[in-house]
């Protein structure tokens, strides 16, 4: 036993400091040589997946490793394919919004943005302004939402247990937000073709301005905890760099690529749904590695809190939903006193509205980057196409290069700063 | 960019690359498209991408679909975004389902690597020239393309071992 203890006192930060334990600070190539050098050549292939906690979904990675160095990076894709694409061809446009909502799990404000702006532009719609501030308050609330969920497992996969119970405590107060909104806590369909479903009920504008006092204090208490954290710093700082350029030319968006230094940001760049109306900011990291793509996302809620805010402040008044009956629902009570409502409200859910024929792309800032919807209308009422450009599935290409030549931690977190959602990379 | 800015990139287009490049251009809702003829896709895209005096230099999508009954049916879109000039453009080609061949842009663009395997999965549509033509999304051994507009919705068995000996090449 004193033994133990002695061994114990030995170890200290003072030592860790001094020669890192892992092979963080290792650089491209190193390996190779040293590896040379002992003799160690021989390599192994293995699948990192599909099922593994690590891979956030059911993504395999056929993955060659020399020793704790791993050489090449193969993703293997689509074990959780679907067709909702497929699917979405076979329903009436209004009730497609249920099908993309699902693709990407976590964000699906964004995917059911996506889709019906493309179908507003097809039609030539126009969102009355309190509808465009709700979609933006719900939109805000969704990407903290997503990136506390993938701060909560990134940092598990990093071996900080603690940060997907704080991430998640936060995160469910946000689903708490988004029941009592819609009812629903998940794929809530919130976002209907014109407008949204429903005002926000009494008592939803003090409930969110309670989380949105409280969500500072908590971002700061997640970077007490991890900002100091050795593990954290050593697998994140300098580990997973891939230079501007070739970030440009595998077509990565959003954090990934706002963490390289590129201040890309559709809400900024090209304005859609009263985002020009919002004072906030971009935040950008100057080396690109994991560590920045970490402080990228945590500003990014910080900004986000912000834009909420001052939604919530200017939220004007008037409908939450166009006119258009063609388009829209007539209110529940037109119902039994109007034959013309009842008449509106039967055509649209018997048979849904027509849109006239076109093409239409979409694309929207979502919490991984570029969400893209294209939209090809034949002029009846469902879509001959509706194609998700899904910002997990193109950034996914960026791991590669992102982990090869670095040790299999470090690629781990890599991974996990990659922030894949499966159900939106293979729909 | 407006109407007339897109026949202006259709006209430095054809004059730099081929009169016969540029088939026709659509314009709707805000939307500029270029139509180009299949087998000038890679000139083009490597003309917009670097020679052009607006030059578009990030991919940020491709996708295909299938225009039946209209002929040729499938589709291919290219959608490209200049981030400095804050400008879409969107390129348009369409092949048969006789000769669905087009020519890979993975070399001008590597996100297309990915985007063109998942065309090729779901409308067979081949690139020629990509580094790695496989299936990406469906099993390699599934056959045909299920995104086309003639391929059955539902009515897929599901194989397990106990059942697969009941639906002997359920697909034909």
């Amino acid at each position: 036993m004193s033994d133990y203890r002695e061994r114990e006192k030995s170890i200290s930060i003072g030592t860790i400091e001094q020669e890192p334990v892992s092979g963080t600070r290792l650089e491209p190539g190193a390996g190779v040589d040293a590896g040379e050098e002992r003799g160690e050549a021989e390599l192994l292939t293995i699948n990192l997946g599909p099922h593994h906690p690590a891979t956030h979904g059911v993504l395999r990675l056929l993955c060659t490793l020399e020793g704790e160095t791993v050489r090449t990076i193969d993703p293997i894709i689509g074990y959780v394919h679907t067709g909702i694409e497929k699917s979405c061809e076979d329903q009436e446009y209004w009730k497609a919004i249920t099908f993309v909502e699902r693709m990407d799990y976590l964000s699906y404000y964004f995917n059911a943005y996506a889709y019906c702006s493309a179908v507003e532009t097809l039609l030539d719609e126009e969102v009355p302004p309190r509808a465009q501030y709700l979609r933006v308050i719900h939109m805000e609330l969704n990407r903290i939402a997503s990136h506390l969920f993938w701060l909560g497992t990134g940092a598990l996969d990093i071996g900080a247990i603690t940060m997907l119970w704080w991430a998640l405590r936060e995160r469910d107060l946000i689903l708490d937000l988004f029941e009592m909104s819609s009812g629903q806590r998940f794929h809530t369909r919130y976002f209907q073709v014109g407008g949204v479903m429903e005002d926000i009920p009494p008592g939803f504008e003090g409930k969110v301005r309670e989380f949105l006092s409280q969500m500072p204090s908590r971002v700061d208490q997640y970077e007490a905890l991890l900002d100091r954290n050795e593990i954290w710093l050593q697998r994140t700082q300098n580990t997973g760099i891939v230079p501007l350029e070739q970030l440009l030319g595998l077509g990565v968006t959003g954090p990934l690529l706002r963490a390289a230094g590129k201040p890309w940001d559709l809400r900024k760049a090209m304005p859609y749904c009263s985002y020009e109306d919002f004072d906030f900011k971009i935040p950008v990291g100057t080396v690109g590695d994991n560590y920045d793509r970490y402080r990228v996302r945590m500003a990014e809620i910080r900004e986000s809190v912000g834009i909420v805010q001052q939604a919530l402040d200017g939220l004007p008044e008037g409908p939450y939903i166009t006119g258009n009956r063609k388009v829209a629902l007539p209110p529940r009570h037109e119902l039994a006193t109007s034959m013309e409502a009842l008449i509106h409200h039967f055509k649209l859910v018997t048979e849904g509205f027509r849109v006239p024929p076109g093409e239409a792309y979409v694309a929207v800032e979502s919490p991984r980057g570029e969400l893209g919807c294209f939209i090809v209308a034949d002029g009846s009422a469902k879509p001959a196409r509706v194609h998700m450009r899904d910002p997990s599935f193109v950034n996914l290409q960026a791991l590669k290069h992102m982990g090869e030549g670095s040790v299999i931690a470090d690629f781990i977190a890599c991974l996990a700063m990659l922030d894949p959602i499966l159900g939106g990379i293979d729909r | 960019m407006d109407a007339t800015g897109l026949e202006l990139v259709a006209q430095r287009v054809r004059d730099a690359v081929a009169d016969d490049a540029v088939v026709g251009t659509g314009y709707q809702r805000g939307q500029a498209t270029l139509d180009v003829a299949p087998p000038r896709v890679h000139e083009v895209l490597r003309y917009l991408r670097d020679a052009d005096e607006q030059p578009f230099g990030f991919l940020a999508s491709l996708h295909g679909c299938d225009y039946l009954p209209s002929e040729p049916r499938l589709g291919v879109h290219y959608q490209l975004l200049s981030m400095e000039r804050r400008d879409r453009l969107g390129v348009r080609t369409r092949v048969t389902v006789e000769e669905p061949h087009l020519p890979s842009v993975t070399d001008l663009f590597p996100t297309a690597n990915f985007q063109e395997r998942e065309a090729y999965d779901f409308f067979g549509v081949v690139f020629d020239g990509h580094p790695d033509p496989r299936r990406i999304l469906m099993p390699e051994d599934y056959v045909g393309h299920p995104q086309r507009r003639d391929f059955p919705m539902g009515g897929e068995p599901v194989l397990f071992t106990f059942n697969e000996h009941k639906f002997p090449r359920w697909y034909e």
